[in-house]
């Protein structure tokens, strides 16, 4: 689901291909048949070209996502309301650069260099989850974040541990391990707001407010308008469809904020007894576009703190690299 | 319970508390992923140490105080950091000069106090030991990177040396606090440590191609309360949602 | 002027006795340097003892094309498995 932008874009064209020799359509059928039977594909092993393109696309994604997604939570270190909570936020953020780091690492083994791939981001050719691109003005939206996009996170990421590609299919093993108390130091601040005082328990439920339908737009469009699924799906990319997680999420978390005695900013919100399922309104598919499209509260702010903080750092980057340089020039055998 | 002894844990802690606060201004603003996970892993031991020495001081002062209304709601003549701490982050040179110096300082000062009379203070220092080795490690690996890099980043390096030398005088200027520490075998005399910390630094400023200054003659006395303007927005942030919403739960 | 930073791969023991895992990878323009991203990126929950890095351009890997002949003859000379050997139940310690 932080490739959301891959499924949604039916205008969107893949790589042009030449038409397939027959020596590749044999290969094809042989990597099918590996993928269907659940071996993993590794980095050196033949791969038809839009494998590697769709991978390269949703694992970049991913990993923009994750460094990009440090800055609205990396805003309220240096106000933490306690130590302990000051704490876990800088453990937090901490991870989500290194799940970055290891989401870059799983992309540069299809073939393409960090570097292209930051001055993709950088440059506003490459997506990132649009959910970042809103703003945590009070310490409650902390709390949403890591209960609410987490939550999206980590439903969309368990079976991604289970995707066709090794490399990525490993990190997201290590990331999900990780991400778990993601989740639950959020909904503990949010406990710990909602039964506070009554400015507390306003901060929450006016963060629910704003992140609850975000969230829900996290997992992309509807499939009915997700023109990449299908392929996704052939090749364990993708194991389950959008709605499926989207339903599986807000059927999960609804109880969730019951317990914490808010209210789901969704009027239409109802339990449909005989589907064992929560029916929830629509979603206005128009606010998601206009984030995508750039037009949300903090894109631009976004792309141009990582544009700074790149640039600010060139010369760090330069002078590490010129050292080693000196070093082997000084002693071959040494650096 | 002397009122040395709540001072000079103070010292420690909220040197550590500033330091850890001024770090974690920077996470997502590295200049590299890489390096957003090294100073982050400093700021979280750094605010380890503070949280533990933060609780001995709350229970040495007797005042039913804990690690966050001593961290949160003092005024600002009350913390006792050394001036380094809360010199402001600036670029990344002057970020790991910093670093660099106090990690140098708190290497020696640790080896001396995990032998403290004071059993909770040896253990804090036995085990903040073992990171601030670390820290010293990845600091120094810097400050050799950057001194011997690139023209430009060797100019920067100088110019945080300037910047921040002056107050490495505060470190080893012993005052009544001190030697009651020393008195008591609780804390190494400033002088035993000066030393050693000198030539640790001279060794790494010379990898680096950086020259050692002549030792700092007069500094601020942060240790003493004494704070510059920096400071003030630094607990601005820091303090701003316990001054806003007093009493709350977190 | 390169600020391009080299790729390393990442080994890593878990615990005294176990062997080193490959990891993943970490960008790095020396080896300390390397060390030092691997330890932070890849052991913050307890998981390593020791850690092996390598310059990614160091490492010859095994070509998959070649993998039948690599792997596969191995496969039918099962002799070498102490399984294909019947020995009466009464004789022990073998």
């Amino acid at each position: 689901m932080y490739s959301q932008a891959l499924d949604q874009a039916p205008r969107e064209r893949e790589a042009p291909s030449a038409s397939p020799r027959p020596e590749d359509s044999a290969r094809e059928a042989a990597f099918l048949a590996r993928v269907d039977a659940e071996e993993k594909i590794e980095p050196k092993d033949w791969m038809p070209e839009g494998y590697r393109h769709t991978l390269i696309r949703q694992i970049s994604q991913h990993a923009h996502s994750e460094i990009v997604g440090m800055l609205p939570e990396g805003n309220w270190i240096t106000r933490a309301p306690s130590l302990q909570r000051k704490a876990i936020l800088i453990a937090k953020v901490q991870d989500e650069g290194g799940h970055g780091a290891y989401l870059y690492g799983a992309a540069e083994t299809l073939g393409i260099s960090r570097e292209q791939l930051i001055d993709q981001l950088l440059a506003g050719k490459a997506k990132y989850s649009s959910i970042f691109n809103y703003p945590t003005p009070t310490w409650a939206d902390v709390g949403a974040i890591g209960w609410l996009v987490d939550g999206a996170a980590i439903m969309n990421q368990i079976p991604l541990c289970r995707c066709s590609y090794g490399p990525y299919a490993r990190a997201m093993v290590r990331i999900c391990k990780e991400e778990s108390f993601h989740q639950r130091q959020g909904y503990e601040i949010m406990l710990t707001l909602a039964r506070g005082t009554a400015a507390q328990r306003r901060m929450a439920q006016e963060a629910l407010d704003r992140w609850w339908w975000p969230a829900l737009m996290m997992f992309g469009p509807s499939d009915a308008d997700s023109a990449h699924t299908a392929q996704s799906v052939r090749w364990k990319i993708k194991r389950f469809t959008n709605d499926e997680l989207r339903q599986k999420f807000v059927d999960f978390t609804v109880p969730q904020a019951q317990f914490l005695g808010l209210a789901v900013p969704d009027p239409e919100l109802r339990w449909d007894d005989a589907a064992q399922h929560y029916r929830f309104g629509a979603i206005d598919w128009t606010e998601f576009q206009q984030v995508l499209r750039g037009n949300g509260p903090c894109n631009r702010e976004r792309l141009q703190t990582r544009r700074r903080a790149h640039e600010d750092g060139r010369w760090v980057r330069e002078a590490a690299a010129a050292y080693a340089l000196k070093q082997r020039e000084r002693s071959p055998a040494a650096a | 319970m002397s009122a040395a002894r709540l001072a000079y844990v103070l010292r420690l802690a909220d040197t550590n508390l500033i330091l850890a606060q001024q770090l974690g201004a920077l996470v997502g603003h590295a200049p590299s992923i890489e390096e957003d996970l090294g100073l982050a892993n400093t700021a979280l031991d750094v605010l380890g140490q503070a949280r533990l020495l933060l609780s001995y001081a709350g229970e040495l002062e007797g005042l039913g105080r804990d690690e966050d209304q001593l961290a949160f709601v003092r005024d600002p003549a009350d913390y006792l950091n050394l001036a380094l701490a809360e010199q402001p982050n600036g670029d990344f040179a002057h970020t790991i000069v910093r670093q660099f110096l106090i990690d140098a300082w708190q290497r020696e000062l640790y080896e001396e106090l995990q032998r403290s009379q004071d059993e909770r203070l040896a253990a804090i220092a036995a085990k903040a030991l073992k990171e601030t080795r670390f820290h010293l490690r990845y600091s120094s690996g810097w400050v050799v990177r950057l001194g011997d890099g690139t023209p430009d980043s060797h100019g920067r390096m100088c110019a945080a040396l300037d910047a921040l030398w002056p107050f490495t005088a505060e470190l080893f200027d012993a005052d009544a606090v001190d030697q009651a520490m020393i008195d008591e075998a609780v804390a190494p005399d400033p002088a035993l440590i000066a030393p050693r910390w000198r030539a640790r630094v001279q060794a790494v400023l010379s990898e680096a191609t950086l020259p050692m200054p002549e030792p700092a003659r007069f500094g601020w006395y942060g240790k003493r309360g004494q704070h510059n303007e920096h400071f003030g927005h630094v607990l601005a942030e820091l303090q701003f949602m316990q001054r806003a919403y007093p009493g709350a739960r977190w | 002027m390169t600020e391009v930073w080299p790729l390393w791969e990442v080994f890593i023991r878990a615990r005294s006795g176990l062997e080193h895992k490959h990891a993943g990878s970490v960008h790095a323009t020396d080896a300390r340097m390397a060390l030092e991203h691997a330890r932070d990126l890849y052991t913050r929950r307890d998981e390593g003892v020791s850690i092996w890095v390598v310059p990614s351009k160091e490492i010859t890997a095994s070509d998959p094309a070649e993998a039948e002949a690599l792997f596969e003859p191995a496969r039918d000379k099962v002799y070498r498995h102490p399984t294909f050997y019947q020995i009466p139940d009464e004789v022990k310690t073998l």
